[in-house]
């Protein structure tokens, strides 16, 4: 842990990325404690509609009167929440399926990743519109939705490295000292597999954000009131171009937090794929 | 008569992360034409290096930090990178790499990656355009079959892939006497290679430094190679020559402490399996008097001071050894 | 009479790869072992020589369990053990271990070399933390290496400690019988040379019995007591280390001693010894497999095999020309020499004239 760490050290946009990440996450984690107004989640201010950037509303205010700026920083909490779950859920279905596939081989291997080319091929946003409408709009079905299309990319990921992995001696060697095969899949492969794995999970929070906040514009993620980013966007059309801070700061957050999350991505895949490891 | 090629007190050192590091620390060599030079020296001795700056292809952070590199009456260290790229890689100095897998690109055939070598290297003898090309057509074709390469026109045509690891090995020497060079350099060509294969290219190495004249630095780390193909020895150790002169004075009486103990290591002589004790010196933290000192079994007050002297056995070696000064 | 030997093989033959598919191409299975039988002595050191591709390595596998053989008996202490899918095969053979070639790549790098070595007690059954944890530190000093080195990771060991490691991790499992797959191999002559030690040493101290596998001829002849050599998935030759290097018999042997580069040095002759390259398996034919580069090799050879048969004691050889030890061994090597056309090159081998097509007409200008 301690080499990647120093590694990313030297590599400046990846440094920049994990400051961003960081910061998103202490944010969301203190929203409602950071936040001016934390109670304009919810409330409406009539008299205070619209008000250009200020001291006392430094993003501005929307067009219920709400600080744009506590909206965007209670926003954080629930674009990372759906971005962890989301990436979560899909490694929890991707990995041990590649886990298996590779691992085993046969039919069932071939079952597994002929199913995942198929999802694969689906795109992300036209699913999750779908069950969207099936559904009623909402933040879950649009997690749901993100998922269920995601889960593929890690059983790529996992089936090509348990693959290279279970013919290595080392693997040779524990089956010849007698380990079982859970222990090897999960002791021995699984750790060995795992860096590219997160690898792709950060820049897949950063890109699930992205979509979420494409969702939320929609109308096929969250609903009012929440303080959702894409949300605000949608919400700040009518009053465009004249309360130019209302689209734009729900905006920045959005491009600064999903280019954090692929600034450091890409950092840690520099570090992690074999091929540049010798580069510094 | 003038050495085809000569180092003289070569030091090379790189700038690492973890600080500089002494890579080369006063090597010296002679290579006569005509001869066969083995570079013997244990992984980490500064081979590779020793190989890389002649070449002048040395690594990102790494710089001569003194010494000479002469070669044919040139000092290569005064070449240009663009000099050396023209007149004196593959058109002078041809190169037999280690692996000769790695060296051919998989998705050429053999006889595009040759053809353009010899287009940028090979000697200029007034043809142009396609008699040029076909000149050098030929001259691959019966170089491929001097080098025993059954059916060479096909060869040519083939890709790397389609060849045995000691086919392929024929091809790379093939290409590295393309251009005519005066010195060949190979970096252990036959370490890849069966015992069967290994023995048949060598030979093939010996037959071709007399029948093209050229001559020979071969590197290794195998003494048992040496004694069936070399003329002349250099033994290096942490990036020091430590003893220099013919194969056979060398392998029949080993002078330099070090030398004794490497050779009484091989299996073919060893009465016991003792190895060397110690490690080799880090090259961050090289001792201040005789590089072998620490391990050495016949080490005196003397060696722990000052670095030791070049002296001469008996036998009629160069050695870096107190005891022969 | 000899001893039961601790282990046995007996014809044993191994196909590798083949798989019938609906949807896939069907892939005939290669025949890397075939009918090889041996014996190895409790204590002995048997070396398995040969080229690459001769499947050295396959039958050390093979014998291990983790290859399952499609042919053949393999009997440990007299039992079968042969015949098992390769989990049981594992569990019959456990007191046969195998050393592989790659130390490195043979440990996993996330693991600590203690954790690694505690693993292996852990499967063998040792239930007791603290007890893996003394055994392991006894057996790092066993093997020479210092007991701290066990927090430690395989990227912080040099090749030499590499080894020392992985014979640790084998001998915790207290094996009677190692397979060592080319134990020095890219290893540092000084190196080689204590790696070499601790190996006669451990011998003695765990009472083993070592199958050497190898293509050094120098570290074979020093080290063995027996030797084998392989030729195509076959044994051409096997009898006693000293009386094998002394006096060769098969011509494949002889090309192979002849090849191997000695500290003696350069040998009188400055002729290949042989013909072309190691075979592959695809080009098997029903004659003698090492007819098509044979310099002594007479039609018989290419219509059936020659059987591996004794010619002296413990020394057998497979080969219709090799010479029977003995009075009448000699007549007959004469007879057969007088027959063959090409006279004295038969004699030696080393001076048997190899196809260089055209040498003298092609001279490259410089």
């Amino acid at each position: 842990m301690i080499p990647i760490l120093r590694k990313l050290g030297r590599d400046l946009p990846a440094m920049l990325g994990l400051g961003i990440v960081l910061v998103v996450l202490v944010i969301a984690i203190l929203g409602p404690l950071l936040a001016p107004y934390p109670e304009d989640a919810a409330a409406a201010h009539l008299l205070r509609r619209l008000k250009p950037p200020s001291a006392a509303f430094p993003f501005g205010t929307d067009n219920l009167g709400r600080d744009i700026f506590s909206r965007v920083i209670l926003g954080a909490r629930g674009a990372l929440s759906i971005a962890l779950t989301v990436v979560s859920t899909a490694m929890a279905i991707g990995v041990p399926l590649g886990l298996i596939a590779g691992y085993r081989g046969g039919w069932l291997s071939e079952t597994i990743m002929r199913v995942t080319d198929v999802v694969l091929a689906i795109p992300q946003l036209v699913l999750a519109l779908a069950l969207a409408q099936l559904m009623s709009p909402s933040i879950e079905s649009a997690m749901l939705a993100l998922s269920l299309t995601y889960w593929p990319f890690f059983t790529r990921i996992v089936y090509a490295e348990t693959r290279r992995l279970s013919a290595s001696l080392f693997v040779d060697a524990l089956r010849g000292i007698g380990a079982s095969t859970p222990r090897i899949v999960f002791l021995h492969i699984l750790p060995n597999a795992i860096s590219p794995v997160i690898v792709r999970a950060t820049i897949g929070l950063g890109f699930t954000i992205l979509v979420a906040a494409v969702l939320g514009f929609l109308g096929m993620g969250a609903t009012p009131p929440a303080p959702d980013w894409g949300l605000a966007i949608a919400e700040s059309r009518t009053y465009l171009p004249r309360a130019w801070w209302y689209a734009t700061f729900p905006g920045l957050a959005i491009l600064i937090t999903v280019m954090g999350f692929n600034l450091l991505g890409d950092g840690l895949r520099d570090i992690v794929d074999p091929r540049l490891r010798r580069s510094r | 008569m003038m050495p085809v090629l000569s180092v003289r007190g070569l030091k090379v050192s790189i700038h690492t992360d973890d600080g500089l590091a002494s890579i080369l620390d006063d090597v010296g060599l002679e290579l006569e034409r005509g001869r066969i030079l083995g570079v013997v020296g244990e992984s980490g001795c500064g081979k590779s290096t020793l190989i890389r700056a002649v070449m002048g292809i040395l690594p990102k952070g790494a710089s001569v930090d003194g010494g000479e590199i002469w070669f044919e009456g040139e000092n290569l260290l005064a070449f240009s990178e663009a000099e050396l790229n023209t007149g004196v890689r593959s058109s002078r100095i041809g190169f037999i790499p280690q692996d000769p897998l790695l060296a051919l690109n998989p998705v050429f055939k053999v006889g595009t990656q040759l053809l353009e070598v010899m287009r940028w290297h090979a000697p200029d003898d007034g043809s142009r355009g396609n008699a040029r090309r076909a000149r050098h057509v030929a001259r691959l074709v019966s170089l491929l079959r001097r080098m025993q390469v059954p059916d060479p026109e096909q060869a040519l045509e083939s890709y790397p892939h389609q060849f045995s690891g000691g086919q392929r090995q024929r091809l790379l020497i093939a290409a590295a006497l393309a251009c005519a060079p005066g010195l060949v350099i190979a970096d252990e060509p036959t370490t890849a290679l069966d015992v069967t294969t290994q023995h048949q290219i060598l030979l093939l190495l010996r037959e071709l430094v007399a029948e093209f004249g050229i001559s020979l630095l071969f590197v290794t780390h195998d003494f048992g190679v040496v004694a069936e193909l070399c003329d002349d020895l250099c033994v290096i150790y942490a990036g020091q020559t430590v003893e220099t002169g013919t194969v056979r004075s060398i392998l029949d009486a080993p002078a330099h402490p070090y030398t004794r103990a490497l050779l009484a290591c091989h299996p073919d002589r060893a009465t016991s399996f003792l190895g060397i004790p110690g490690t080799v010196p880090s090259p961050f933290a090289r001792p201040s008097g005789c590089l072998f000192a620490p391990r050495c079994l016949d080490v005196r007050p003397l060696c722990l001071s000052a670095r030791p002297p070049q002296g001469r056995s008996s036998s009629g070696a160069e050695v870096r050894c107190v005891q022969y000064a | 009479m000899t001893p039961e030997p601790i282990l046995a093989l007996r014809d044993v033959s191994v196909q590798l790869g083949g798989r019938k598919g609906l949807l896939r191409r069907t892939v005939p299975p290669v025949r890397a072992v075939s009918g090889v039988s041996l014996e190895l002595q409790e204590g002995e050191i048997l070396s398995l020589v040969g080229e690459s591709g001769c499947g050295k390595t396959t039958l050390g596998r093979t014998i291990l369990g983790l290859q399952r053989e499609s042919a053949g008996e393999i009997l440990l202490d007299g039992a079968s053990v042969g015949g098992l899918p390769s989990d049981a095969a594992r569990r019959a053979r456990r007191t046969i271990q195998y050393v592989h070639q790659d130390a490195a790549a043979a440990l996993d790098a996330w693991w600590s070399i203690g954790r690694t070595l505690a693993e292996g007690l852990l499967i063998h059954g040792v239930r007791d933390a603290g007890e893996r944890r003394d055994r392991v530190v006894a057996m790092l000093s066993a093997v020479g290496l210092d007991p701290a080195s066990a927090r430690r990771y395989p990227q912080e060991f040099s090749g030499g400690q590499l080894r020392r490691v992985a014979l640790a991790r084998i001998l915790l499992l207290q094996p009677r019988v190692l397979i060592l797959d080319e134990p020095t191999s890219g290893l540092d002559m000084s190196v080689q040379a204590t790696v070499l030690n601790l190996l006669l040493d451990l011998r003695e101290r765990f009472s083993l019995t070592y199958l050497f596998i190898s293509h050094d001829l120098s570290v074979v002849e020093r080290l063995s007591d027996r030797v084998a050599i392989m030729y195509l998935g076959r044994i051409v030759e096997a009898g006693p280390a000293k009386e094998l290097f002394a006096d060769p018999s098969h011509p494949y042997t002889r090309t192979l001693l002849a090849a191997a580069p000695r500290l003696s040095g350069r040998r009188a002759s400055g002729q290949s010894l042989v013909r072309g390259d190691p075979p592959s398996h695809a080009t098997a034919l029903p004659g003698c497999a090492f007819f098509d580069r044979c310099p002594i090799g007479e039609p018989a050879c290419q219509a059936s095999m020659p059987p591996l048969e004794p010619i002296a004691s413990a020394h057998d050889v497979a080969c219709f020309r090799a010479a029977p030890s003995g009075a009448a061994a000699s007549v007959h090597h004469r007879a057969t020499t007088a027959r063959s056309a090409a006279s004295s090159d038969i004699v030696s081998p080393l001076r048997i004239s190899s196809a260089k097509p055209s040498l003298g007409t092609i001279t490259v200008r410089q």
